[in-house]
């Protein structure tokens, strides 16, 4: 299987850690990564934000970028949201009929990677190992954007030595939203510590999840608070051994 | 009420300071949220009822024209009268109008929300009729001469020692305690008296069926069968996009709207009533059909279906933000997530410009939403108005730049060294602490991670 890797503008710039760990899982289990190089960003940013015809470039560029291949991978669930659930809404308000048809075939080829891993090649168990306490956080886009479903909770179950703790309050947002964190600063904050105070709550040692960005979020309120509780991301812990 | 010019993060900003109205919403909206999750779990064709509200809405929306006309008829036909209005002044002088000639000078109001956006009881009151709110929440606003913060729910960010107060202060003697018992009975003692006495009422409506004409009320308190049955002359304002084709249409929404909003099977009074039944209730019936920019709402393909809203406020309780700011953080009548898209809807976007942004985006108002309003896709489209007619030119500017950047990979490896080198002064044990400009809203509370230093492109043109 032709796999591409979109690692995501944050990937790229702040979390190289997990592309690079993405790529060892799926190398792990035998396929072969392409990283098409002029990737760049899926425009969500620019969506989120207000800017629709500069998100509407983005979207252009992001299918000429991965066409071709069997499958795009990556290690957000917000950015597959992006191409699956707002890029059909861009191409259908420039009123753009070819750019319609490209958009709606590269969402049904990109996934988030557990949704990859589970639900396209059919595993859970990827030989990882985690011998640790760790809460998962479901992310707001994994849950109802995306739709990732359990993929997640069962890759983190087949980890060796892994002990996961449910996180009470799971499904409530972290604060981060993109400009919003920056935007509405004091709620998104206020959301931050609410999810954090969850996380320490259950005695775990890392908190887990699919998105780079809620992770930024979650980690920089954990370091803040000096919490003694790492936000890690699902890939890393898979390519642990 | 309208729209100040407040933008919405500052209001926020003090709402989040307020300990006491923080503890009030979380219990409220944590303790409805909860129900609303539990009575709904027990429909096993929920899904297929919230696709039969969305459809029917998108029916009625697609032929609003034929339907009001119809239901116009249906309602004359059935001996009541019905008035047109292009905005709330219309709206105002129309219930005015039939005040006047019954030489009436104290309404009695039922389901006042529609009636709060049009500022009816501030145009009576000037046009020297009173108002008197009998929904209980609506009471305690008016006699306290605060507004509401909550669509169903308008008193939420007060608890019950705060209402006893309010009590004391104007309708009971101060011996009165904060049981729930006691405060309802000050309230009953007060509103019973009006009841009996009014001549003339005021409602809104969750309903008009277009096929019958027959107006539906909704409701916990018996104060709506009481609006809608004891005066002679009753007036109900109906924003025209609350119609429903059929009777038999009710069905889907009489399931869909008492489960999403209070969390019940089956609300506690649903008033009918259809013209003027000699001998029996109002003999006099008048509806005044209130467009107010719903016209030019249902003009926007991807916005119109905020005129789907059957204001079951489940959307406000799930909101992570509607629960930490309370409604009147939102400067408007209609608070939280279908606030956020119908207000600057309805009232420009250029009046309430900051509500789009007024949310994290984590979508679960939609889940919730009893007719599946795309909410999270409606705020888009609206954050891209904003930014259109009224957004800040440094903003634009940035945004402009970044898409340049993303547009090539040259340059986004350029741009990603160039912040890597920039972040350097601000670097400590691989967080910035405290960063300049706008990201200073970041580091306030939390650490921010840094650019890396190597990013994954060069740490794949190195491994290959």
């Amino acid at each position: 299987m032709r796999i591409a890797l979109f690692v995501t503008c944050v990937g790229d710039a702040i979390l190289p850690g997990v592309g690079k760990a993405t790529v060892a899982v799926l190398e792990r289990l035998g396929h072969q990564v392409d990283f098409p190089r002029d990737q760049t960003c899926c425009g969500q940013l620019h969506a989120n934000s207000g800017y629709r015809s500069e998100a509407l470039s983005l979207a252009r560029r992001f299918v000429d970028v991965f066409e071709g291949f069997d499958a795009v991978v990556a290690p957000s669930s917000s950015c597959v949201g992006m191409v699956r659930e707002v890029y059909p809404d861009l191409a259908r308000e420039a009123g753009d009929e070819s750019l319609e048809r490209r958009v709606a075939e590269a969402g049904r080829r990109v996934f988030e990677l557990s949704e990859l891993l589970v639900d396209e090649l059919g595993v859970t168990e990827v030989g990882a190992s985690f011998p640790y306490r760790v809460t998962y956080h479901p992310t707001c886009h994994s849950l109802r954007v995306a739709r990732i479903g359990d993929a997640p909770i069962r890759l983190l179950g087949a980890v060796d030595g892994l002990e996961l703790i449910e996180l009470p309050e799971a499904r409530e947002c972290c604060g981060f939203g993109g400009t919003f964190a920056v935007k509405n600063a004091a709620v998104s904050a206020s959301m931050a510590t609410d999810k954090c105070r969850a996380i320490v709550s259950t005695g775990a040692e890392a908190c887990v999840a699919v998105d780079g960005s809620c992770l930024l979020q979650i980690g920089g309120r954990l370091s803040r608070l000096d919490a003694g509780v790492r936000a890690v991301h699902l890939a890393q812990v898979l390519a642990a051994t | 009420m309208t729209a100040a010019a407040d933008p919405f993060p500052q209001a926020a900003r003090e709402a989040l300071a307020d300990r006491q109205l923080g503890d009030n919403l979380r219990a409220a909206t944590a303790t409805i949220r909860d129900k609303r999750a539990r009575i709904v779990a027990e429909v096993p064709d929920w899904e297929e009822l919230r696709e039969a509200g969305r459809a029917l809405k998108a029916e009625v929306m697609a032929h609003l024209d034929e339907y009001l006309v119809r239901f116009e008829e249906s309602v004359q036909a059935a001996g009541g009268q019905v008035h047109w209005a292009r905005d709330a002044a219309e709206a105002n002088q129309r219930v005015l109008d039939v005040a006047r000639v019954h030489g009436v000078t104290e309404v009695i109001k039922v389901k006042s929300l529609t009636t709060d956006e049009i500022g009816l009881n501030a145009a009576l009151a000037a046009g020297g009729v009173k108002a008197v709110e009998t929904d209980l929440a609506e009471l305690i606003l008016q006699l306290d001469g605060d507004w509401s913060s909550h669509i169903l729910v308008p008193a939420i960010h007060r608890n019950r020692t705060e209402i006893r107060d309010i009590f004391r202060r104007t309708i009971a003697d101060p011996s009165l305690s904060d049981e729930p018992r006691e405060l309802a009975e000050a309230a009953r003692l007060y509103l019973r008296d009006r009841f009996l006495t009014a001549r003339m009422a005021v409602s809104g409506a969750n309903f008009g069926v277009a096929e019958t004409g027959t107006v539906c009320v909704v409701e916990s308190e018996g104060n709506g069968r009481m609006c809608t049955t004891l005066p002679p002359v009753l007036v109900t304002i109906l924003g025209i996009e609350k119609l429903v084709p059929t009777f038999a249409d009710l069905e889907v929404f009489l399931q869909l709207l008492p489960r999403s909003a209070t969390g019940e099977r089956m609300n506690p009074y649903t008033s009918l009533w259809t013209g003027v039944t000699p001998g029996d209730g109002p003999q006099e019936f008048h509806v005044v059909l209130l467009d107010a920019g719903r016209t030019r709402v249902l003009a926007d393909e991807v916005g119109r279906q905020a005129l789907h809203c059957i204001r079951c406020s489940a959307c406000l309780n799930v909101c992570p933000v509607y629960s930490r700011t309370g409604g009147h953080a939102y400067r408007s009548v209609y608070p939280g997530p279908i606030g956020a898209i119908l207000t600057p809807q309805l009232q420009g976007i250029e009046r309430a410009k900051t509500l789009p942004f007024a949310s994290s985006l984590c979508g679960a108002c939609y889940e919730v939403c009893p007719v599946k309003i795309d909410i999270p896709s409606v705020l888009l489209h609206l954050r891209d108005s904003a930014t259109r007619a009224a957004g800040s030119r440094r903003e634009r500017l940035a945004m402009r730049t970044l898409a340049r950047v993303f547009a090539g990979r040259r340059r986004f490896r350029a741009a990603v060294r160039l912040a890597r080198f920039a972040q350097r002064p601000f670097l400590k044990n691989g967080y910035v602490r405290r960063a300049p400009g706008p990201l200073s809203e970041w580091t306030q509370t939390r650490d921010l991670a840094s650019i890396a230093p190597e990013s994954f492109r060069d740490w794949w043109d190195r491994r290959s």
